[in-house]
């Protein structure tokens, strides 16, 4: 039982020693390394900031190619999120918990572990290496590698936003739909989906950053061909590498100034979301008070 | 005699519990839709992402059979990797659940002006990509940085060295300590503190009889996962910790180089202790987590 | 529109909610399913409706065997016990759903949402949302909603179990003149007995997974087949007797039972309603020697319309409740005070002979 929030137990000094502590760990760690991206990045003027980020046609093609990847890997891990959300809140069958740990498992694994997974599977010297060749389709060292990996290393973040959800709000709603005559997918169009929106749109908010910044996986299947397979992050490694901190940063604020909006998006959302799971739970406490008359109206 | 309006002769007897009928049984179709696609997508996606991949990089390490298995993961180099990877994990874990739990308390209890914006901020590393704060940390923490040039001359190196390993790690892991201990801060009962302090308890007194048993399993948790996120983690690392092989290489780090030289022997079977370790953590975590919500019951 | 249930049975993992139920529900029927929780009541009916497969057993609609037939399928109406409206739509679009879903004309869905709103009393309420009902009007949302795809049969699920005393009473009164009005055939469940007479026009009473009893509410108070249904409906005393030759006996009191006429002796139960027990004052009762109990007040409670007498009989340690209308208990010439001496007759009894190897 949550009560409402006050400072009762600090004395003045004592809660404000406490503040000035917390603000400061968050503040050596957090904000002043996010303010020394952008003060970096355009230490030398906006001017030299674009031409770090437009001019160079290898940074160039590394954000059309973080643009490209991510955005797929996003939507593919929308769809198996939205099928293994549905497939694990409303149903039961064996196996279903030892599915659910499975969808965990890429957020313990290190990204790097996972990208070598990729690469003996579909490397030149991997199980289907000589079956790719043969085919001359690249996966390792081109975009669907990057795609794999991203995806891989996402997989996750819908799903778990989803199975909470659909578990609180119950099966009630769909069944209403299906005796009114609905089949699956207006089941789904029309009422699944209104209600996990909020959800859905956190789970992708999140799952679009982490795809954006991913370093390690893409780093292994990638090669790291600096004008071909390089994405932003691994873009920012390179200009590291070669001693061209300017650039290099200007690459980072970007990407800094993208996990920022996701903050304010992600903020938003969760207010909507916040507010649904309180009318959720004053809907069911609502009833749940009701029922006590009804007992005691039962059998005199 | 009384009249009786009506008597009825009922033979209380066991009902046909015994006599089962064995009729035909059916099976049938489920009343929810959707449940062949979403299976099939979902296994499609499960096997062919995570099981597949997982299988074959264990299979493949495992034909080395257990001597050469250990002889490929078991070189010095590794061993120093492991001992880095381990041991900066575990310091920068117990760092974030101590300075996590400050935050979180500050957070939960403590109302000042920037509340919101605090417990904002406290998500950024989730957000930021690990590369972007790996640079910036060895931007930060070189001779010429913003905290470096009054750090290095006291002689605290933040870059290319152990302790930079530990900043970054730190910075990763934060968040989750924080948010598995906040939610837990925010639903204490603050009747028994104020039972405590009523019987003459110091605040002190109450923060350790009271309040940290009740909070323990979540910190516990926290650094269980705060220990998981740190051990896994690359992006960062790369850019602060100089990579010096048995000073400051860590496990990842490691797995690369040698994929990099084409000895896909050694990386595989150091991936697969990898592997098992983050797993096994994986486990501990969940069943820490059963434990922390029957206990909440 | 009939519906014939044979031989039912299904189990949720070890626990069987039905066990080889049979049940017809005429055309034009207001059916009421009533038994404690457990009784597998929602079951059946969510059988009936599709949202449950029967693990035996089958159903048939006017004849076609429905058993496998998909919900969706069944042309039923179904009203959920926490409505389950659809919380993202306007009651307006709630209601028209499933007209949308069998992609009726716009026109035509407008004229039947609007008609049947009206029929529910709530015209002008359309655009609301049902969080901003009140539950009494959610339930109403749900019934034209369930309403607007012209079913066979209509299903309600415990419909006024999550409202308010008074809103109960109301709705239950309104859902009556509504189904004499459109004389659709109509199952409900419910676990309170006063509803079920109220409303239906047949009682089912279910316990265990079977059908204790069906038949008119007259039928099954008056004449209760088992001791569960006696027990059920109503408040009950229940003793421990004998019968022998004809006659059971309760504290002496014989009551005639020309069931058993056999002269061993065999334990019984014997049932005492309390509005069906009299009380007076011992001296009233003097010459009707055998028939009347010496008993001593020990509690005496104001129900309403209804005072209730609890008495101890002399001899017994057992509790006898005693339900007198409270202008009677005025009329009495007794002292109705713990400890004043009474006499209680039966006058009615029902005796129930338990089978010899049933161990009570």
């Amino acid at each position: 039982m949550a009560h409402a929030r006050s400072s009762t137990n600090h004395s003045q000094p004592l809660a404000a020693l406490l503040v000035a502590a917390a603000v400061g760990v968050v503040g050596l760690l957090i904000v002043v390394p996010l303010v020394s991206v952008f003060y970096e990045a355009f230490a030398r003027g906006p001017g030299a900031w674009w031409a770090a980020l437009a001019h160079d046609p290898d940074t160039r093609h590394a954000i059309w190619l973080s643009l490209t990847v991510a955005p797929v890997a996003v939507a593919i891990n929308t769809v198996f999120g939205i099928a293994a959300a549905w497939l694990v809140a409303r149903f039961h069958f064996p196996g279903r918990s030892l599915l659910i740990s499975f969808f965990d498992v890429p957020f313990s694994v290190s990204p790097v572990v996972a990208g070598l997974a990729l690469v003996l599977i579909f490397g030149r010297q991997g199980l289907l290496g000589p079956a790719l060749a043969w085919l001359d389709w690249k996966i390792i060292f081109a975009w669907p590698g990057l795609v794999l990996a991203t995806t891989f290393v996402t997989l996750p973040l819908v799903v778990r936003e989803l199975i909470p959800v659909m578990e609180a709000i119950g099966p009630e709603e769909e069944m209403a739909a299906v005796s009114l005559g609905a089949s699956g997918w207006q089941v789904f169009w029309r009422v699944t989906l209104p209600n996990i929106r909020w959800a859905l749109l956190h789970g992708i908010v999140l799952a679009n950053a982490r795809a954006m910044g991913e370093f390690g996986a893409v780093y292994v299947v990638s090669g790291h061909i600096a004008g071909a397979t390089d994405t932003m992050p691994l873009r920012v490694e390179k200009l590291f590498q070669e001693y061209r901190q300017p650039a290099s940063m200007a690459v980072a604020s970007v990407l800094a100034g993208l996990a920022l909006v996701t903050l304010v998006a992600k903020f938003v959302i969760e207010r909507r979301l916040e507010a649904e799971s309180r009318d959720l739970e004053a809907n069911r406490s609502q009833t749940d008070s009701l029922d006590h008359t009804k007992v005691e109206g039962a059998v005199a | 005699m009384i009249a009786l309006a009506d008597t009825a002769v009922f033979a209380l007897g066991p009902t046909g519990r015994g006599a089962a009928s064995v009729g035909r049984r059916r099976s049938h179709a489920t009343v929810l839709p959707g449940f062949g696609t979403s299976a099939a997508i979902t296994s499609l996606v499960v096997l062919s992402l995570i099981v597949f991949p997982l299988a074959v990089l264990v299979l493949r390490a495992a034909s080395l059979g257990p001597a050469g298995f250990l002889a490929a993961a078991w070189t010095p180099r590794a061993r120093a990797a492991y001992a880095v990877s381990l041991s900066a994990s575990v310091i920068a874990a117990a760092v974030s659940s101590l300075l996590g739990l400050l935050v979180a308390w500050v957070l939960a209890r403590v109302s000042f002006p920037g509340r919101r914006i605090l417990d904002a901020l406290v998500d950024v590393p989730l957000a930021l990509p690990t590369a972007v704060a790996g640079l910036v940390y060895s931007a930060l923490y070189v001779k010429k940085g913003w905290l470096g040039q009054w750090l290095v001359p006291l002689g605290i190196q933040g870059a290319y060295s152990y302790l930079g390993i530990v900043l970054v790690l730190v910075f990763v892991s934060l968040p989750f300590a924080i948010r598995v201990v906040q939610p837990v801060i925010e639903s204490l009962d603050r009747d028994t503190e104020e039972a405590a302090r009523i019987l003459g308890a110091s605040r002190v007194q109450t923060f350790l009889r009271v309040v940290l048993p009740a909070i323990l399993p979540a910190v516990v948790t926290g650094f269980a996962l705060a220990l998981a996120r740190a051990l896994g983690e690359y992006g960062s690392v790369v850019f602060i910790s100089g990579n010096m092989p048995f000073k400051t290489e860590i496990a990842p780090v490691l797995i690369v180089a040698r994929l990099e030289e084409f000895a896909y022997a050694e990386a595989t079977t150091v991936a697969v202790l990898l592997l098992a370790m983050s797993l096994s953590l994986l486990v501990i975590v969940n069943t820490l987590q059963q434990r922390l919500a029957r206990n909440a019951q | 529109m009939s519906i014939h249930v044979r031989e039912i049975s299904k189990s949720f993992g070890s626990f069987k909610a039905l066990d080889g139920v049979s049940l017809d529900v005429p055309e034009g029927t207001l059916l009421a399913l009533l038994g404690p929780s457990g009784s597998g009541k929602t079951t059946l009916l969510r059988i009936i409706a599709g949202l449950e497969f029967a693990d035996e057993g089958s159903i048939e609609e006017d004849g076609a065997d429905i058993t496998e037939r998909h919900a969706r399928d069944r042309e039923v109406g179904f009203v959920f016990q926490h409505y389950a409206l659809f919380r993202h739509m306007s009651v307006f679009e709630n209601v028209a759903f499933g007209l949308r879903v069998r992609k009726v004309p716009q026109a035509e869905v407008h004229a039947k949402v609007e008609e049947l709103l009206r029929l529910v009393r709530l015209e002008g309420l359309g655009g609301r949302k049902p969080a901003q009902l009140s539950g009494g009007q959610r339930q109403r949302v749900a019934l034209a909603r369930a309403l607007a795809i012209r079913p066979k049969i209509l299903l309600l699920d415990e419909p006024f179990g999550a409202l308010d005393a008074k809103v109960r009473v109301e709705l239950r009164q309104w859902l009556r003149r509504l189904h004499d009005e459109i004389g659709m055939t109509s199952v409900f469940v419910t676990h309170d007995q006063e509803e079920a007479f109220e409303l239906a026009d047949t009682v089912v009473v279910m316990n265990h997974g079977k059908i204790e009893q069906q038949g008119t509410p007259d039928e099954v108070f008056d004449h209760p087949a088992t001791p569960f249904v006696m027990d059920f409906l109503g408040n009950v005393n229940v003793y421990h007797g004998r019968v022998e030759n004809g006659r059971a006996f309760w504290h002496g009191i014989p009551i005639d039972y020309p069931e058993y006429p056999h002269a061993q002796a065999r334990e019984a139960r014997v049932y005492l309603r309390p509005h069906e027990l009299e009380i007076a004052p011992p001296a009233a009762v003097a010459n009707r020697l055998g028939t009347s109990l010496p008993a001593s007040i020990l509690r005496v409670t104001r129900t309403g319309s209804i005072t209730r007498v609890t008495c101890k009989p002399h001899g017994s340690e057992q509790e006898l409740q005693v339900d007198v209308p409270t202008e009677v208990a005025h009329r009495l010439q007794i002292n109705l005070e713990p400890g004043t001496h009474v006499a209680i007759t039966p006058r009615k009894a029902r005796v129930f002979v338990p089978d010899p190897e049933y161990v009570i």
